[in-house]
């Protein structure tokens, strides 16, 4: 026999083998498995780059299908994987509302200022150690970019003192919220007229207005305003019920401190 | 005689040549899993499982099929088609193993999650199958030998996970952040191997 025809007959023999073992042992060690995962794996760009924070596609598209994970996690993806995953999940996975991070704070630095100089380690978490942060509010942003070094897609940044979250890039992953101390960050659904009261202050109105000239005040006026009851003041700061809102930015304008606003314009 | 030479040839693996931090194969998943301790651990234990299972598998192969005895020489000889041969078995048995795996062992198919895939386009897997080959050891020799790196492995990655973190915790500046400082240290932490040279040829007497 020529080399070149022993050669060709060898390494087709040894593959040919190889596929009859794997062929096999796939059939004998099958393992069910949800055939949706199959589909959601196969849509997604199969990069593995860990961004969505699983061990790789087929890790994310476990957990979409097992532990109810949010569709719109994949970057390389983007919005086609998204829209793609969310249709092989589904009627039962409901219209998954994408969600985005809304900082709950409009004091920068115009409007609010601090209570003591602080030069430790330059993060929220240190600062909030030292009686409750160094702004003169105890409920306000502090500034520090600990949800900034959170975020994995540059959708956050301290911008004139408090973070500020870039609406476009924002996936409301809910890293930055998590990274924050204060819980100054919402996650909530995205929507183009909802508007949001971007301060969560708790003092009485005349005490409020010492520390900060953007704080809610608890007037009520927003809450009177609203024609759906979709606003509610409790502990001096206004709420909006984003499943009772219906958009119509009443509020925004009858607000006398000027802190509601609608994310998306932002 | 045969366990002295069997221990020689195992620690010298471990530590005079260390495949990743004297023979520098497998740098990538050297640099990219050391971050963090477990995930060290479980990936250089899947690589010395792997390793010992492909040597095991490829050097019968090697010796009855690509270079039966009293080839050399002549058109029988198919050592030329050692790589791709190598690769092949390699790619096969990694992928037995993760069928294995997920069926048998689903938490330790788990852990490795995407490490294991990786492992198949490890250079130290075929590194270890072809030198054992060109150092001419038997079946039993070959084996120790792939134990031997992973070992080996293991402990350079166990070693340099230690120095990351370290390091991470350490301030760089600005132009070291990152890889540069991580490539540094490796360098440093395989300058430290060097200093095995020839400890195992005095304690054993080979």
């Amino acid at each position: 026999m020529s080399p070149i025809v022993l050669a060709i007959v060898l390494v087709t023999g040894i593959g040919l083998i190889g596929a009859v073992i794997l062929v096999a042992a796939s059939i004998f060690m099958y393992v069910p498995v949800d055939e949706r995962v199959e589909k959601i794996t196969a849509a997604l760009p199969g990069a593995n780059c860990g961004a969505c924070g699983c061990a790789g596609c087929a890790d994310y598209a476990k957990s979409v299908v097992e532990d109810g994970n949010a569709v719109n996690k994949c970057v390389p993806g983007g919005a086609k994987a998204a829209a793609a995953v969310a249709e092989i999940m589904g009627v039962e996975a409901g219209s998954a509302t994408p969600m985005k991070a809304v900082v709950v704070c409009s004091g920068t630095c115009d409007k609010t200022s601090k209570r003591y100089s602080f030069e430790g380690v330059q993060s929220c978490q240190a600062v909030k150690g030292l009686y409750g942060g160094d702004g003169l509010c105890k409920f306000s942003c502090l500034g520090y970019g600990d949800c900034t070094r959170a975020c994995a897609f540059d959708a956050i940044h301290i911008v004139d003192g408090i973070a500020k979250v870039d609406y476009a890039k924002c996936t409301g992953c809910g890293a930055c919220a998590a990274a924050c101390p204060g819980a100054v960050i919402s996650i909530i659904p995205e929507h183009k007229r909802k508007p949001v009261v971007q301060c969560r202050n708790q003092e009485k109105g005349a005490v409020t207005r010492k520390q900060c000239t953007a704080g809610c005040i608890g007037c009520m006026k927003c809450a009177k305003a609203c024609p759906k009851e979709a606003i509610t003041v409790e502990n001096n700061v206004a709420h909006i019920d984003q499943s009772k809102c219906v958009g119509c930015q009443l509020c925004v304008k009858e607000c006398p401190v000027g802190i509601i606003h609608v994310p998306a314009n932002q | 005689m045969m366990a002295v030479k069997l221990a020689s040839i195992f620690f010298t693996m471990i530590l005079v040549d260390n495949y990743v931090l004297v023979k520098f194969l497998g740098i990538c998943p050297f640099l990219g899993v050391s971050k963090k301790l477990d995930s060290a651990v479980g990936m250089s234990l899947a690589v010395t499982f792997v390793m010992v299972l492909a040597t095991a598998a490829t050097w019968p192969i090697q010796m009855f099929l690509l270079t039966p005895e009293g080839s050399e020489g002549t058109s029988r000889d198919m050592g030329y088609l050692q790589t791709i041969v190598f690769i092949l078995i390699i790619a096969i048995l990694v992928q037995l193993l993760e069928n294995f795996l997920k069926k048998f062992i689903p938490a330790l198919y788990k852990s490795l999650g995407v490490y294991l895939p990786l492992i198949t386009t490890n250079c130290t897997i075929l590194g270890v199958t072809i030198l054992n080959i060109d150092n001419g050891y038997d079946f039993i020799e070959s084996v120790v030998c792939a134990a031997g790196a992973g070992l080996g492995f293991l402990l350079a990655m166990v070693l340099f996970s230690g120095v990351r973190r370290r390091v991470e915790e350490a301030v760089t500046p600005k132009c070291f952040e990152g890889l540069p400082i991580t490539l540094v240290s490796a360098a440093i932490t395989s300058l430290s191997f060097m200093g095995f040279g020839g400890i195992v040829e005095s304690i054993f007497h080979v």
